[in-house]
């Protein structure tokens, strides 16, 4: 029986994993233990809902409610002096629990601090635009439509930006194949001669490592190429691949060991 | 085989060209050669000013993220030297960074001095690269050839270290591969010897050269907040005003060790870009020059580790390899299976030559990244041009272009 695959996550897996590892954690500390970060913990929570608060590797993480994120972002921007959106992004938990986080990585300059706030939407749930605030996330949240399908209310210009607009599917889901799908095999194909020229081409081989070991034509046939669609009766005459011409070119002399000089000091 | 029609048609049949309102769209790119690389740009332009300007980026999207999530940390590696090729060793860095942060390591002197050694050529290879092909843009061939010349030196200093001299790889998770070669130190230092004459070169060329005082001068101002909001970092944030380098403000490395000056400037136009990466370079100079010292210093000291020892996550060093049955092991199953990192997540900002290279890993345990979300600075740095352009000549789009020295490698990802 062949061994069951899940639809929703495609992404290469460890094919091996000990019965008894434990994998650690990267140490979280509290928030208390920063003052800056304690404080601007405060002024946060004294007007939105924070649902958990921790500082990992030198940065602070908090976890909020979806339809804060504007609020919380503004807060942090006009009274914390966070006033860089270094990072937006989403991450995909679709196969666990069907949910998108979110996060924005915040940075101050003048705390020389970084900070990065999250929370979790639904699938097909949209988030708040806040390219108001910063518009480095009209660019972002863009790019996260694109790879992962969530939408961003209020954005100006809510279309792809790294993949053709008339693209389907969405790359950066983990149910998207590493090779891509059917659509974007036939993708290109379809786009410069057109669908019914599919038979005589095929689909895009979109698996750089590919190497069809059963193609004679093409390949290991090396120093006796002959061209395409010629029948191969196996004494085919053998076509050197000389790197310069035997009689030499007009104006270009042969290279020789004995008669170059090496360089040995770069600088000269 | 049969001939098929050709049925490749451009992809603007939609728009308009001529409009009712005497305004004019004009299709800058893709595979315009002053855009550096695969920009295309749609300008709406009333007369010759552009009153609106729409970036159009992904023409090389190799969806780096998404193979990330397919390799291990490892075989991750060699993928970022195709972001910011043109200076390949600080996508390596900021990657190996990230890494170990996650994993906790601390990276052996040694091998950090080499790190910085390679980070600030790879700098200056950057911004000899940025005034080469900005001055053959604006039309100053001569700086671009005395520009490219210098760069060649370095080239190949990093070449003798590493084999390559466009996609190094020459940084490996935990240290360095290689101890540096026995020439390398020689020619770093006729080089920088040399540097300062170098630079005093072009700026004599440039400085008080009209033409480039009319193409830079004024044109191209971004305003502070413009620059915050944008998320403009690196030489991009320091012209307007804001004097904020990684390496100084959250140092990593040795950087807290090393004597440097942040230029910046509160003009915010080209020039003032034009004026940071020429200081810039005298800084990294000044910096290589004292991890020369380092450098000396580490060997005088009899420092030779050139990797983190962290067996669960590190391959042991080669002789221990070959010579003890369970670090052949240990290194059998890192190779073939990976690194298992903690789980947890980091996001870890390095400066690159272009602005904040940042790389936030989501780790579940296993031996592949779950997320990895790449923060390459000229995305945000082509962004701005929506706003940016406005307002300005066809002319000076190509210099804008030119000093928000964006790669598309990083862009497109």
């Amino acid at each position: 029986m062949r061994a069951y695959k899940p639809k929703d996550d495609l992404q290469a897996k460890a094919y091996y994993t000990d019965r008894y590892y434990v994998a650690p954690q990267v140490p979280k500390s509290a928030v208390e233990d920063d003052e800056i970060f304690a404080a601007d913990l405060e002024a946060i929570k004294a007007k939105f809902e924070v649902k958990e608060a921790y500082i990992q590797v030198e940065q602070m993480v908090i976890y909020i409610n979806a339809h804060d994120i504007y609020g919380v972002l503004e807060l942090m921007r006009d009274e914390l002096e966070y006033t860089q959106l270094s990072e937006m992004s989403a991450i995909d938990w679709l196969a666990k629990d069907d949910t998108f986080e979110i996060f924005y990585q915040m940075l101050s300059m003048t705390k020389r601090k970084r900070i990065r706030v999250k929370y979790f939407i639904k699938n097909g749930q949209a988030v708040d635009s806040v390219e108001k605030l910063f518009r480095s996330a009209d660019w972002s949240e863009r790019e996260m439509f694109d790879m992962f399908g969530i939408e961003a209310n209020g954005h100006p210009f809510m279309k792809r930006i790294l993949m053709p607009y008339d693209w389907q599917g969405y790359p950066l889901r983990k149910s998207y194949p590493l090779q891509g799908d059917e659509f974007a095999a036939w993708y290109e194909v379809d786009k410069i001669y057109g669908k019914e020229a599919r038979d005589i081409i095929g689909p895009e081989i979109r698996d750089t490592a590919t190497v069809d070991r059963y193609d004679s034509e093409r390949f290991a046939r090396l120093g006796f190429e002959v061209p395409k669609g010629t029948k191969i009766t196996g004494n085919e005459e053998r076509n050197p691949q000389e790197y310069q011409e035997e009689g030499g070119v007009f104006l270009i002399k042969k290279y020789t060991k004995e008669s170059s000089k090496v360089i040995d000091d770069p600088q000269r | 085989m049969a001939q098929v029609q050709n049925r490749l048609r451009p992809f603007f049949e939609n728009i308009t060209f001529d409009r009712d309102d005497n305004e004019l769209v004009l299709n800058f790119g893709p595979q315009h050669p002053s855009a550096h690389g695969q920009l295309r740009l749609m300008l709406h332009l009333q007369q010759e000013q552009i009153v609106k300007a729409h970036p159009d980026v992904g023409y090389l999207h190799r969806g780096m993220e998404k193979m990330a999530e397919n390799m291990i940390y490892n075989e991750f590696m060699p993928t970022t030297d195709r972001m910011d090729y043109i200076a390949s060793s600080s996508n390596n860095y900021g990657f190996a960074l990230a890494v170990e942060k996650l994993i906790g390591l601390e990276v052996p002197r040694r091998a950090k001095v080499i790190r910085m050694l390679l980070l600030e050529i790879n700098r200056l290879m950057s911004h000899l690269f940025w005034l080469a092909t900005t001055a053959l843009d604006i039309g100053a061939m001569t700086v671009f050839l005395f520009a490219f010349r210098e760069r060649e030196y370095l080239m190949d200093i990093i070449e003798g270290y590493c084999g390559a001299r466009l996609t190094h790889a020459a940084i490996r998770i935990g240290g360095v591969p290689l101890d540096i070669q026995d020439s390398f130190l020689h020619q770093l230092r006729v080089f920088l010897n040399k540097l300062p004459q170098n630079i005093k070169d072009y700026e004599d060329l440039l400085d008080s050269n009209r033409i480039w005082l009319m193409r830079m001068e004024e044109v191209g101002v971004i305003p502070t907040e413009m620059a915050l909001s944008w998320g403009c970092t690196g030489p991009m944030l320091r012209a307007s005003g804001v004097a904020w380098d990684i390496r100084k403000e959250e140092p990593y490395e040795l950087y807290d060790e090393v004597e440097f000056n942040v230029p910046y400037s509160d003009k915010g136009d080209n020039f003032a870009r034009y004026r940071i990466y020429m200081e810039e370079m005298r800084e990294s100079a000044k910096i290589l020059y004292q991890c020369i010292d380092m450098y000396d210093e580490c060997v005088k000291n009899g420092e030779t580790e050139l990797m983190a020892h962290a067996p669960k996550y590190i391959s042991a060093p080669k002789l221990d390899i070959m010579t003890q049955n369970y670090s052949l092991m240990q290194h059998f199953v890192l190779v073939t299976q990976g690194m298992r990192p903690p789980v947890g997540e980091v996001y870890v900002a390095t400066e690159s030559p272009k602005g904040e290279l940042g790389y936030y890993i989501n780790s579940q345990g296993g031996p592949y990244p779950y997320r990895l979300k790449l923060r390459a600075p000229s995305f945000w740095h082509t962004g701005i041009l929506t706003d940016l352009l406005p307002g300005h000549y066809i002319p000076d789009v190509v210099s804008i272009i030119g000093t928000t020295n964006i790669v598309f490698g990083e862009v497109d990802r």
